[in-house]
């Protein structure tokens, strides 16, 4: 019983651990760019959950105010994970310009068939 | 709770769908759930950002640079072990970690006790704006957000570089060769 209970109590937790590490697996691992840039944007989007699943307050109500409620959820991790998210996509979009020059100028988005090219020369 | 499983059950599927078509769209029903997720944990602002730049703008970003290039992945050389083992690793300390947090959705847990509740109090006071989001966002962190506008500014400045000097290229030299497909 005290298994499940720990289980539920800290299951946001372990679905961002999850997500995290297979960000962080796709990026190590996959050799293709754009799906390089998948993982990493996974792996920013779990930060996401890490953020704002402590800011929730059970029973709480989004942080605008109004009379009829007393009890609000945590609007601070709310502003930085917003300030996170556009930053996110402006370096996703950089990393994809950066990626369409790469196919422009070796041909391929595959790491292991740029580097060969590389050692060729 | 239902959707967190739903969500790593698509993340197992963009680790391992070969089809970059597939990974894309895979990314933006993963970013639909995760504003719902969101919506679930009071962070309206949030899961509206999210929906619209993470499901919308980043998807026609990631469909857009495949169309300008190939869409399907190869089968990397080397093995993936050396990733996995260090992946389970780092999984295997974070779930430690969160061993010793406080208990989820309580109010006395200590992230809730020191500046949140100043600005739910003179909110509407100070800014008089009801919804503390944008007063904290606008008002209280102003600097963040220039921050935030300069980094937005440079990477567009950024992009604009990289893909001008390609046009600019493809007109001078027409008829050459890519490397690629020289070999």
């Amino acid at each position: 019983m005290t298994i499940i209970s720990e289980i539920v109590a800290n299951y946001n937790q372990w679905i961002t651990i999850f997500l995290m590490v297979s960000g962080l697996y796709i990026v190590v691992a996959r050799g293709n760019m754009v799906k390089k840039l998948v993982g990493l944007s996974l792996f920013q989007t779990s930060v996401y959950l890490l953020y704002t699943s402590p800011g929730k307050i059970l029973g709480g109500t989004p942080p605008i105010l109004d009379p009829d409620f007393t009890v609000y959820s945590n609007p601070l991790p709310h502003v930085l994970i917003l300030t996170a998210i556009v930053v996110g996509v402006a370096t996703l979009a950089l990393g994809l310009a950066l990626v369409v020059r790469i196919n422009e100028e070796y041909g391929t988005i595959e790491e292991d068939e740029i580097f060969p090219e590389k050692d060729g020369e | 709770m239902v959707l967190l499983t739903l969500m790593a059950a698509v993340t197992v599927g963009v680790v391992r769908q070969r089809n970059l078509f597939g990974v894309v769209i895979l990314g933006g029903i993963y970013s639909f759930m995760m504003a719902s997720v969101l919506m679930v944990l009071d962070a309206v602002d949030v899961a509206m950002t999210e929906a619209s730049v993470g499901a919308g703008i980043s998807t026609v970003l990631m469909l857009s640079v495949l169309y300008l290039t190939k869409s399907r992945e190869s089968v990397p050389h080397h093995t993936p072990l050396l990733p996995l083992v260090v992946s389970v690793i780092t999984a295997g300390v974070l779930v430690y970690g969160t061993l010793d947090l406080p208990p989820f959705g309580a109010a006395d847990n200590p992230v809730h006790l020191n500046t949140a509740p100043r600005y739910l109090e003179k909110s509407i006071e100070e800014t008089g704006v009801p919804n503390v989001v944008t007063s904290v966002l606008s008002s209280y962190r102003g600097y963040d957000t220039l921050g935030e506008t300069t980094v937005v500014f440079t990477a567009g400045i950024g992009v604009l570089l990289l893909l001008r000097g390609r046009r600019r290229k493809r007109k001078a030299r027409p008829a050459r060769p890519e490397r690629g497909s020289a070999k």
